[in-house]
């Protein structure tokens, strides 16, 4: 009996787009048209015809564009409020936000024609006025956006005069869509920052902060009975962020060396050929998505190092940190390589034929006078790789293990901050639990910390590149 | 030179031709030497690296681009079809018995055994045929159904016959039967068209990436229609309009830092807004393309950017000079000329998108759908979200057809950056 | 050109440090010198003058094998110093360069303390036993180049730090302390003003007593200042060459003539 109505809400939705759109062009033709009539009149028009039918054409559709996606955002809370308010009374007194949304999403899934069980029949009825509700709602929108396009459509139309700026009017309307473009990273940096700090402050609600940041134990269990929340779990970060680190070290004592020294050969040794061969090889290590990555760990890697500890005795554990770090390591080896490339050549040939002409060999110039000279660029890509290195997830999730240990042995096996966001995360999530929250309290720390690396190396980046520009 | 003690008047006059000298230069030529093949040794590592994970990657995905079937012949014996509901027969036991009938040396004891030979596939194709065509009840028909993963891997040699019995997946009589079934040549070993037709299952014979390709498609599809003209618009008026002042220095920062941003942390943005506040729907491609959007955005307008950079100024000039707005002047002059650059740096952005998994766990496309999505709200997976759960399935089938996937997936990142860098090529413009 | 003092001639006495004969040097696709031959004297200061690509720098960067760090460049024919080929297979650039030493038009200081840049070559090439020795080198060279009185109390400062002249005559200072035998400098006033200029061509003057000096200059002015003898180029092609009085006052060809006079360049 339900799904019909999805259906409605579907075509109404598109209805309304077809709407907003037409209603647009028809302003586009409407205005163009009266201008060109003026134009034949004899009249001098400020601006050309065409500007006339652009300023109709973003009047009607951008405040229009604007209130659909705003409906089709917030439509789902309103109703939903609205769903809730209507519930018989006791229904949901004294429940739990989470137990609330529990409700409301059999709700939904009754609305949406699953029903599993038999539910109570007030459950069933409010799924009723929760289609109705989405199809009054989709109704209305249709509605509205129409009576919005043809004021606008009129109005607009009204402006077309021989003295009406129309090519300013249109510039400023792109103008101001334009800069909205820009804010787009501004919102996105709020938006993160906003759902990180929101989610860990009801982390902290839940565990004191304190256990969080210096608490030795990570055991996120999930409590099995919701009386036990946060009396078994354990949310102390300094194992999981030591597993990073230690992760970290190994990746970057496979990258550092390895790309350096690439860099220093192709820069100063490579002929032409080798290096327009070598270097686009290079770049394909670093296109490599980083899924491909973990499953090469899991592969090839492990089961190599599996052995060699095997043969060797040394105690390696089968998820062992060297794994997902090495791996992580030959994934950085093009970007800092590629990063100690360009500084090496940003460094002016005015240095390196003074070095030459003293009777330097071309290694002696680029280890003594060269590298001193990049050394301010080179810090700040590998503080841009350790950075990387840090936020890595995918080979992290495939090839590092679950469970957290305090210790810095990369023999062993550990876990990282990505890691335990993700596998906090896969799968159902209810956002009342310490276990999903923390997942977001891992991610601040992990946001802040890679941020702050960024800044730093970006500072010292740009301060090199102001030294020889 | 014996006078060049007497010409060589420097602070200290240098013989050049002796044998300290000679000797430290030929230390100094050695040490560079050294140098030289570390060098050459760490580029040697990374191409070594590059070259193991392309090779492995082959070894083991060329076992998914073929398929082990087997032909039998299937009665519909009427005493087990299911009169009321054709659909709900008994068709296993058809197939166990046409099965045991036809393997030579089988009792019915070994039915259960047989039947493991055939994929689950067999008895839904058996449904279907009964279903399209009801007069088959007690003919005998012909199915060509694919083999279940261990005698696929049989079949292929992938499995040691020198492990023990019990710790192998098929057991000896089990081989015997299979080999029986193949001396009648009723095993072939056809092109795996499952791979790219079907979507996911949980048997690796009839796992696919229809729907991996089709969630990934929707994905990119909205991930370029947000990206791709708020990046242009943004990079527009960075670069072309923005009065330079603090407000200016602050996006520029932001767009820099967020371009940064481990990938994971999309993935929380993604969820706790676009799920859990605005309650989008979850595993769908389309909020799968809004996360992917807000991580291409940098790479776009950092691209633009510099396309638009290296329009010469003399052009702007021109237009400016027979009385063009500003506006005229870069959306008529300019951006026609930059379009390649961006365009270029719009590809390469959709390539590391497609790319992306972590954000896309996290919004939940590693969803568990054996359809291909009907519409980009519909739940689905994309195709590294695919792989990273392919590699996580126990059974042995699935790891061919990870890398099976991978080569996929490094296919069209192959051709998205071909084309990228064959746009670069034929429009690049030197001023 | 009035102002233009000649300087004191001594030219003639001296024997041939550097003899270049039929010298080609192929730029890719540019014949950029042509058939080039010079004999350079010792403890002499040799002018190279002519308009801007005229290959003159190029000819410069021949006589210790600069070219060689320029990957397209080709070099024909043969340079002689004190009687051996420098394009010898088993002459080591290295070694030539630390005997014929260059100074740069832009001052070039290493990212290093006024100390270590002139301590860099005596360093690499092994000169000093102890850092007594050093010490002294380091003393001497920033003396010779007259820097000395000026840095003495801030050695561990960066060069960088330093103005245009300074730097320039840090340069030279780095160049000399090797010993070389031959100081070839390319246009290297063109980076300073009037006073540092003055400085530097004082120096070039005192440098003539130990080295053979060739130095590339755009100013006329400088070369009929600073040099015994003179090299006209033009267009690849060596004009005329010869005492500096006699290229100046009574040029042998027009096209040195025009040049002079103000015509061409």
């Amino acid at each position: 009996m339900f799904p019909q109505a999805a259906d409605w809400v579907r075509s109404m939705t598109t209805f309304a787009f077809a709407l907003l759109f037409l209603a647009s062009v028809a302003g586009y033709l409407l205005n163009l048209r009266a201008a060109r009539q003026l134009q034949g009149s004899g009249a001098r028009l400020h601006s050309l015809a065409g500007f006339h039918g652009g300023f109709s054409f973003l009047v009607v559709l951008v405040p229009g564009f604007i209130v659909l996606i705003l409906w089709l955002l917030l439509q789902g809370a309103v109703i939903n409020a609205l769903v809730l308010r209507s519930l018989p009374p006791g229904t949901t007194d004294g429940l739990d936000p989470g137990a609330v949304q529990l409700i409301v999403a059999e709700i939904r899934q009754i609305a949406g024609g699953r029903i599993f069980g038999t539910p109570e029949q007030w459950k069933i009825d409010a799924a009723a006025r929760l289609t109705a509700l989405r199809d009054t709602s989709a109704t209305l929108m249709v509605v509205v956006v129409g009576v919005m396009s043809a004021v606008l459509l009129i109005l607009s139309r009204m402006r077309v005069s021989p003295d009406f700026r129309a090519r300013q009017g249109t510039e400023a309307i792109v103008n101001g869509l334009m800069i909205f473009c820009s804010t787009v990273a501004i919102f996105t940096t709020i938006g993160i920052i906003a759902s990180l700090v929101v989610e860990t402050w009801r982390f902290f609600g839940m565990v004191p902060w304190y256990d969080f940041l210096f608490g030795l134990r990570w055991e996120p269990q999930m409590p099995i009975r919701a009386d036990q929340i946060a009396a078994v779990g354990a949310f102390g970060w300094v194992p999981v962020f030591v597993g990073t680190l230690v992760i970290t070290v190994v990746a970057m004592t496979v990258a550092v060396p390895v790309g350096l020294f690439s860099a220093i050969y192709l820069n100063e040794f490579a002929s032409p050929r080798f290096r327009a061969v070598a270097k686009p090889l290079l770049e394909i290590l670093a296109g490599v998505p980083t899924v491909v990555y973990g499953f090469f760990a899991v592969l090839v890697i492990a089961p190599a190092l599996r052995d060699f500890g095997v043969w060797s005795g040394l105690p390696i554990a089968s998820n062992t940190a060297l794994a997902a770090g090495s791996v992580t390591g030959v994934m950085l080896i093009p970007f800092i390589s590629s990063f100690a490339d360009d500084t090496l050549s940003a460094v002016p040939r005015a240095l390196r034929d003074g070095a030459l002409a003293l009777g330097a060999t071309r290694g002696e110039t680029v280890i003594t006078v060269l590298f001193p000279a990049a050394i301010p660029g080179i810090v700040g890509g590998i503080l841009l790789a350790v950075s990387r290195a840090i936020g890595e997830t995918m080979i992290v999730v495939m090839a590092a293990g679950l469970i957290a240990k305090l210790t810095i042995n990369p023999l062993d096996s550990v876990t990282t901050v990505t890691v335990q966001i993700v596998t906090l995360l896969i799968g159902d999530t209810a956002f009342d639990s310490p276990k999903t929250l923390a997942a977001f309290a891992l991610g601040l720390m992990l946001f802040v910390v890679t941020l702050g690396i960024n800044v730093l190396a970006l500072r010292i980046v740009r301060k090199y590149r102001e030294i020889y520009d | 030179m014996a006078d060049a003690t007497q010409t060589g008047i420097g602070p200290r006059p240098v013989d050049w031709t002796s044998e300290e000298i000679g000797a430290r230069v030929r230390r100094r030529k050695a040490s560079e030497m050294r140098l030289k093949m570390v060098g050459l040794a760490a580029i040697g590592f990374a191409f070594l690296m590059l070259a193991i994970l392309m090779v492995s990657l082959i070894a083991t995905g060329w076992q998914a681009m073929t398929q082990t079937h087997v032909r039998i012949d299937v009665t519909y014996d009427p005493a087990l079809i299911n009169e009321a509901n054709p659909a709900r027969s008994n068709f296993r036991q058809m197939l166990q018995n046409s099965l045991v009938a036809q393997v030579p040396g089988a009792t019915a004891e070994d039915g259960r055994a047989l039947l493991g030979i055939l994929s689950n596939a067999a008895q839904f194709t058996m449904r279907d045929r009964l279903l399209a065509d009801p007069s088959l009840v007690g003919r005998t028909v012909t199915l060509n159904v694919p083999a279940s993963d261990p005698y696929d891997l049989l079949n292929k040699g992938l499995i040691d016959h020198e492990t023990p019995e019990e710790l192998r997946r098929v057991k000896d009589n089990e081989i015997a039967f299979f080999g029986a079934l193949a001396a009648q040549g009723r095993v072939t070993k056809p092109l795996n068209t499952t791979l790219l037709t079907s979507a996911d299952s949980r048997f690796p014979e009839l796992a696919g990436l229809r729907g991996a390709l089709t969630g990934s498609f929707y994905a990119l599809l909205t991930c370029f229609l947000l990206s791709f003209p708020i990046g242009i618009g943004a990079a527009i008026y960075l670069e072309e309009f923005a009065p330079k002042n603090k407000a200016s220095d602050f996006i520029e920062v932001n767009i820099n830092n967020l371009a940064a941003v481990p990938s994971v942390v999309f993935g929380l943005l993604g969820l706790a807004v676009f799920l859990n506040w605005l309650g989008l729907p979850r595993s769908a491609p389309f909020v799968g393309g809004m996360v992917l959007a807000l991580m291409t955005l940098p790479t776009i307008i950092i691209a633009t950017r510099a396309a638009l950079k290296a329009v010469p100024a003399s052009i702007r000039e021109a237009a400016l000079g027979v009385g063009a707005s500003r506006q005229q002047v870069v959306f008529h002059h300019v951006v026609p000329l930059a379009m390649p650059g961006i365009l270029t740096g719009t590809i390469i952005g959709l390539a590391q998108a497609l790319g992306q998994t972590a954000p896309l766990l996290l919004i939940g496309m590693n969803a568990f759908v054996t359809a291909a999505p009907a519409t980009p709200f519909d739940p689905a997976t994309a195709l590294p979200t695919q792989i990273f759960i392919w590699a996580d399935s126990p059974e042995r089938g699935f790891v061919s057809r990870t890398s099976a996937a991978i080569l996929v997936l490094l296919g069209f990142l192959v051709l998205m950056n071909g084309l990228a860098i064959f746009l670069r090529n034929k429009f690049e413009r030197k001023w | 050109m009035n102002d233009m003092r000649i300087a004191e001639r001594t030219v003639g006495t001296n024997a041939a440090k550097i003899s270049a004969r039929g010298v080609q040097v192929y730029y890719g696709e540019t014949h950029a010198l042509k058939d080039v031959d010079v004999d350079i004297l010792d403890r002499t200061v040799t002018a190279f003058i002519g308009p801007s690509g005229c290959g003159k720098s190029t000819f410069l960067r021949c006589l210790n094998r600069m070219n060689d760090t320029v990957a397209i460049a080709r070099v024909e024919g043969t340079i002689l110093l004190d009687g051996q080929d420098i394009y010898d297979k088993r002459i080591d650039p290295v070694q030539l360069r630390a005997k014929v030493g260059m100074v740069f038009q832009k001052p070039n200081p290493f990212p290093k303390s006024i100390y270590d840049n002139v301590a860099y070559g005596p360093k690499i090439h092994g000169l000093t036993r102890n850092k007594g020795e050093l010490d002294e080198i380091v003393e001497s060279s920033l003396r010779k180049a007259a820097l000395w009185n000026e840095v003495k109390g801030r050695l561990n400062d960066p060069g960088t730090g330093l103005s245009g002249g300074q730097q320039q005559r840090l340069c030279i200072a780095r160049a000399v302390a090797t010993s070389p035998e031959v100081l070839l400098m390319d246009e290297p006033c063109s980076a300073l003003d009037p006073i540092a200029t003055a400085q530097v061509e004082e120096l070039i003057d005192e440098l003539r007593e130990n080295y053979a000096v060739v130095i590339v200059t755009h100013s006329m002015q400088q070369a009929a200042r600073v040099s015994q003898r003179t090299a006209f180029f033009h267009l690849g092609n060596l004009v005329e060459y010869g005492e500096t009085g006699q290229i100046f006052t009574n040029p042998k060809d027009t096209r040195t003539e025009s040049y002079i006079t103000g015509r061409i360049g």
